[in-house]
């Protein structure tokens, strides 16, 4: 028997806009100039309710918090690619997706607050509930897709997560499926290349997470996760390459967590300083002003008004979640069943 | 009326709701064509096709959490774990999601499965196949735990849980699969969950038990004013009927193969402290096995219950 190859693998990488801001025209996806220039205001919105959460946590008004600070591309860039018949699911460092596709604000800070009801979706918007055991939602997402099959449905499920979310069973066991069955789903990875104080070579031994794909029987493309246009065209791809019936795909969107992983680490324990100043240099926001600007639709002031305006928003949110009132104890109770065990109704008594 | 096995007992409860709901598939290892390990689920493939009856990967984890995504969706969908010894792989898809999707979400979605299960030991089989850990579920709020006792039982509590909103965890005893025979109506007739049944009545003693240790501890108590509680759903458990049989006896035995400690049989020993003491005339007696991983073929006669166990604890008790 001579020895064969069997297989021969590639995984590529996708680029747009590179640093400087310049756009490979054969690279760039259709959008309309009110398409970027919405893109731009959410990426901004994103940064604002982050500072202004991490704001909140210091100043004790919610409570822990995850920052997404460098992984506005990631996140605006795939989201706007989705449609409102969609399913999401998505892990806990999502906030800029949930803001891309209408998750009210007041609702996103009202949850790091503490508020179980928060989690309730408006009607309408097929977002689940954020997923803090890592990789644990991939599995939902794989079923949610399944049952899309079986209803015969258009929609697409998306399943967010992060490096660390590679090393586990669920990931591995969520790909498998989709590959065995086919199915119309897109898992989107945020390599922000930390997983608390782990970096990505000690999470895996391979060159890139996108290659894992291979493994599966399925696409995965490792996307510049800074450059919204990058993630937008993958993400759009995989998408209708799903609603087709083409199956899944794995897209990672490789960016950065610039901050520390939540309000209650300090990554300047573990990480150098020069590592963060590099990636500082590749602000996503920056990336798509140099964009704008070449082409005559950015100069300082407009980012001035559009941080202005998402402020605006963010404080209107603020006012809104510091008004809604306390959870009753009683609340305590609400939902675990569809109706109380004897036992659930004499413990709510007794509150 | 036809007398059944409880293995097509539960065969004839899948198709039955199967046909009449399209919302319920099932997915797990073997399911399919193999008509799963104890054929629990033979022919559903051929009569329901490939989208409603799923061979899966071997992957328990996944296939619990696609069943998560599937009820989430507004599927019933009913994973299939081989064993009870490898829900172990999947505990974290029960625990973390499927018992708080509801509360989560705040009814936004909610999580209907039937998660089916053989369990129990008795079967001769490799380690980890001969599982009792029901405790470790009943301690989580938001999953309903179900055991059925025999044929009949396992028909009408099936139905109902596969029409009950919430997850319900139903535990198979596998030795009982083809032991006994009872009838069982062809149609349709639920078992509410959440009640027990006095499967045999007496004054001066209560005994609970519940699943395989049903027809051990029937055969045990004969000759005695035994009263017989089959619990049936032990999460949430027949409170009523078990403080009512205990009032009625005033002694308490309870028996179940699980390991003693933390097993369930404390949960009604601690409940009937707080509410009936002062009916007791004696001590509550645990009957079970002990606090060991569950042995192979060699000692499993050991480990489990037997009527000698169960007849020392009622002549103990009824001493008072």
């Amino acid at each position: 028997m001579p020895l064969e190859s069997i297989g021969k693998f590639e995984t590529k990488r996708l680029g747009v806009l590179n640093e400087r801001g310049e756009a490979d025209p054969d690279l760039m996806p259709q959008l309309s100039e009110e398409e970027i220039r919405r893109m731009y205001e959410f990426m901004l919105l994103a940064r604002v309710f982050d500072e202004r959460a991490v704001a909140l946590q210091r100043e004790g008004r919610i409570g822990t918090y995850p920052p997404i600070l460098g992984q506005e591309a990631a996140q605006v860039g795939s989201a706007f690619a989705l449609s409102p018949g969609d399913w999401v699911f998505p892990s806990f460092r999502e906030m800029g997706a949930h803001l891309t596709l209408g998750f009210p604000i007041a609702q996103l800070l009202q949850y790091w607050g503490g508020d179980e009801r928060a989690q309730k979706a408006p009607d309408g918007l097929n977002i689940f509930p954020f997923c803090v055991a890592v990789a644990s939602q991939i599995p939902h997402a794989v079923g949610a897709a399944l049952a899309v099959r079986y209803r015969r449905d258009p929609a697409v499920v998306v399943t967010y997560f992060g490096d660390g979310a590679t090393s586990k069973g669920d990931f591995h066991e969520g790909m498998n499926m989709a590959g065995v069955f086919n199915l119309p789903m897109v898992f989107i990875c945020q390599n922000n290349q930390w997983a608390i104080s782990v970096p990505l070579r000690t999470q895996t031994a391979t060159t890139s997470l996108a290659q894992k794909a291979v493994a599966y029987g399925f696409e995965g493309v490792q996307v510049d996760g800074n450059d919204v246009f990058a993630v937008y065209r993958a993400t759009r791809e995989a998408v209708e390459k799903a609603r087709g019936g083409g199956g899944p795909t794995f897209i990672e969107c490789l960016t950065y967590r610039m901050a520390d992983h939540t309000t209650a680490d300090d990554a300047g324990r573990y990480r150098p300083p020069e590592e963060v100043a590099l990636w500082r240099e590749r602000d996503p926001i920056t990336r798509l002003e140099r964009f704008l600007e070449a082409r005559g639709a950015w100069t300082p002031q407009r980012r001035v008004e559009a941080t202005e305006k998402a402020a605006r928003i963010i404080d209107d949110a603020i006012r809104e979640m510091e008004n809604v009132l306390s959870p009753a104890p009683a609340e305590l109770f609400d939902g675990v069943l569809a109706a109380l065990t004897p036992r659930q109704a004499e413990q709510k008594k007794g509150l | 009326m036809a007398q059944l096995k409880m293995v097509q007992a539960i065969n004839q409860a899948l198709a039955y709701e199967m046909e009449r709901d399209d919302r319920v598939v099932l997915l797990g290892e073997d399911v399919g064509r193999d008509g799963g390990v104890f054929r629990v689920t033979e022919g559903l493939l051929e009569r329901f096709g490939s989208e409603r009856v799923l061979d899966t990967p071997l992957c328990e984890s996944g296939i619990m959490g696609a069943a998560i995504g599937m009820a989430a969706y507004g599927l019933c969908p009913v994973p299939e774990i081989q064993f009870m010894g490898f829900t172990y792989s999947a505990f974290e898809q029960l625990f973390a999601h499927a018992a708080r999707i509801r509360s989560r979400s705040r009814g936004r979605f909610t999580c209907p499965l039937v998660v089916r299960t053989p369990y129990g030991g008795g079967i001769k089989a490799p380690e980890l196949h001969e599982e009792s850990t029901e405790a470790l579920f009943c301690q989580v709020p938001g999953l309903k735990v179900v055991v059925p006792s025999g044929p009949y039982m396992a028909k009408g509590l099936l139905l109902s849980a596969l029409r009950d909103p919430d997850p319900v965890l139903f535990l198979e005893p596998t030795r009982l699969y083809r032991l006994i025979r009872e009838e069982v109506p062809e149609g349709e007739y639920v078992v509410e969950l959440g009640k027990a049944r006095v499967a045999r009545a007496g004054g001066a003693v209560t005994v609970v038990a519940w699943g395989s240790m049903l027809e051990r501890v029937l055969k045990a108590v004969d000759g005695y004013d035994a009263e017989v509680l089959d619990l049936l759903t032990l999460s949430p458990f027949d409170i009523g009927a078990v403080l009512a049989s205990v009032r009625k006896t005033g002694r308490l035995v309870i028996v179940h193969e699980a390991a003693k400690s933390c097993g369930f049989g404390a949960e009604i020993a601690a409940t009937v402290a707080e509410e009936a003491i002062l009916h007791l005339r004696g001590p509550i007696l645990r009957v079970t096995a002990p606090d060991v991983p569950v042995p192979l073929a060699k000692l499993i006669d050991h480990y489990l219950p037997g009527p000698k166990q169960i007849r020392a604890a009622l002549d103990q008790v009824l001493q008072y």
